[in-house]
């Protein structure tokens, strides 16, 4: 037997259930955050527009730099402030 | 009685003196022995090797090697005087001056040369020494012991678990880890970085056990703790560096003597296979953003082609023979120190120009090449580094032109016009917005294109490392100097 010492962070995922999915947007917040990437903006204003004619109320966000996470206050602006979470990457 | 971790046995008041059998001089010393037991300070032997040396002087069989480990006998015979449990006086090998000073007798040894080395003490005999370190100072490790079933090939097991950037890694058992852990004077607990993604805590120790699976030796591993310093910060900001779709990843490039001292390469295929230095450093800074950030390709590495330096991309500038000051100097370092840059580089590509023998037809080959740098439209958003040949940097040498003439003569070479830039210009959709169409624009920030000697002396040939997102947006070029 050979005995190795973990090369991991030795961290155990902790797993979250998901928060049922709404019937309708109708006067839920939905929070749209942009990355900052180029042209970002175009595709969620016009997600904004379509949202808003859905009847939820959206918000927008925006990251300082699409290279680095959201920083901790803006992750719990939109937490707070938001019901609804579109999660989506483009490139 | 087995001595365990941290117990360092107490010496007996009045004279200690550690010996072997094996030893001629600890033979020859025994009449001496005999002598000192007849003063007035007690006498206690410790005996390495056969339980039965010296006869008669009802020595201790130091069999674990715990006393000789723990008071730090490298030599037989050592002689330690101890008064209220403390060492007072030490020699070691055999002089008649130096024991008749310790031990506070004269007339020592009649008969015997006036001096004689002694022999290496068994617990630091190489082929026990991991095992003593293991044996006697393992509570120092913290991480989770991983136990191999002896039936199961300990390198297949690494890759199922996940552990290996796709090549085979040493297995880090305790021995190799605390082996690697010489060669830093920092402790195995003590915090270095908050690793990305997962932004967990990375002690020295967890360095250490991936640059046992890399494949580094002790003498690395002040590189590897610095490197993976100088990537784990937002200036660096390795975060992105891993998260991109670019084919980027850290680049390190080493300078002062120290990179010498553990045989970097900076010469003949500087960026090739071939030096376990070069590659272990950068593979071990990898390993350490897989296996403690938890940064995985596929996960939140998203390149879209990656290259095959994400494995590794480290090598030494060749600072003895360049016509510059070093790269880490000229970005701040003391002068001679040992330092690294870390640059978020692509892989390199080659400039051939074996034709100009003057410094402006140099340059000129060396602009029309950055130019096209990720796209002949791209400006201002990428950095640089240009690796110039021996051969080519004679050019320059005798040309007399310091890293800032070079520096500047290219980035003037690089004033472009935004008619050539804008969208649509060439025939090429991609390019700036057309309200620059009358600007000049500089395919480089200021700083943004840095020079390293380095390669092989055959060959008019020198490299291009393009870069990614600079800047706040991105990534800076981080230069730190490396300490033991």
């Amino acid at each position: 037997m050979t005995t190795l010492l973990d090369p991991t962070n030795e961290r155990r995922v902790s797993t979250v259930e998901r928060v049922g999915r709404p019937e309708s947007l109708r006067g839920l917040t939905v929070g749209l955050l942009d990355i900052s990437k180029a042209r970002g903006d175009v595709f969620l204003d016009r997600l904004e527009e379509r949202l808003s004619e859905m009847g939820a109320d959206v918000r927008r966000f925006k990251k300082p730099t699409f290279t680095k996470p959201a920083p901790v206050d803006l992750r719990h602006e939109i937490a707070t402030q938001c019901q609804v979470v579109i999660e989506a990457l483009a490139d | 009685m087995t001595t365990t971790a941290h117990t360092a046995p107490v010496l007996p008041d009045g004279l200690v003196i550690v010996v072997k059998r094996e030893c001629e001089t600890c033979r020859m010393t025994v009449p001496v022995i005999e002598q000192l037991r007849n003063g007035a300070l007690p006498v206690t032997v410790y005996t390495q090797d056969d339980p039965d040396f010296p006869a008669g002087l009802g020595a201790i069989h130091d069999h674990d090697l715990a006393v000789s480990w723990h008071h730090q006998i490298e030599t037989v015979p050592t002689v330690i005087r101890v008064n209220g449990g403390r060492e007072v006086a030490r020699t070691v090998g055999w002089s008649r001056a130096e024991w008749e000073s310790v031990t506070a007798q004269s007339g020592l040894g009649d008969g015997l040369p006036v001096m004689r080395p002694g022999c290496g003490s068994l617990s630091v005999d190489p082929d026990l020494v991991d095992s003593l370190r293991v044996r006697f100072g393992s509570s120092v490790l913290g991480a989770r012991r991983v136990e191999i079933a002896s039936a199961e090939d300990e390198f297949e097991a690494m890759f199922d678990r996940g552990w290996t950037d796709g090549l085979p890694v040493i297995p880090p058992t305790e021995e190799r880890v605390m082996r690697m852990l010489t060669g830093t004077t920092r402790a195995p607990d003590d915090v270095v970085a908050i690793v990305p993604p997962d932004l967990v805590e990375v002690t020295i120790e967890k360095i250490a056990i991936n640059a046992v699976m890399a494949g580094c030796k002790p003498e690395y591993l002040p590189w590897v703790i610095t490197a993976v310093e100088a990537v784990c910060n937002d200036t660096f900001n390795i975060h992105g560096v891993l998260a991109t779709t670019m084919p980027v990843g850290p680049v390190i490039v080493c300078s002062g003597p120290g990179a010498r001292a553990i045989g970097m390469n900076s010469g003949m295929n500087v960026f090739g296979q071939g030096n376990r230095a070069n590659l272990t450093i950068g593979r071990a800074v990898q390993l350490v953003i897989r296996n403690v950030g938890g940064g995985r390709p596929g996960e939140v590495d998203r390149a879209t082609h990656g290259n095959p330096g994400k494995i590794s991309f480290c090598f030494a500038e060749d600072d003895v023979h360049s016509p510059w000051t070093p790269l880490a100097e000229a970005r701040g370092a003391t002068p001679g120190a040992d330092a690294l840059t870390v640059f978020p580089g692509e892989g390199p590509r080659c400039v051939v120009d074996q034709i100009a023998r003057d410094p402006e037809s140099l340059s000129n080959t060396f602009a029309a090449c950055l130019r096209t740098l990720h796209n002949p439209k791209s400006i201002l958003a990428f950095d640089a580094i240009l690796v110039v040949g021996p051969e080519h940097a004679r050019v320059y040498a005798e040309a007399g032109w310091n890293r800032e003439r070079v520096v500047d003569e290219i980035n003037a070479r690089l004033q472009i016009p935004g008619s050539e830039l804008v969208r649509g210009a060439n025939g090429i959709a991609e390019g700036i917005p057309a309200h620059l169409k009358d600007a000049v624009l500089p395919k480089f920030r200021p700083g943004g294109l840095l020079l390293v000697h380095a390669g092989g002396g055959a060959g008019l040939f020198s490299a291009i490392i393009g870069g990614w997102a600079n800047g706040d947006v991105g990534s800076q070029p981080v230069t730190k100097e490396v300490t033991r």
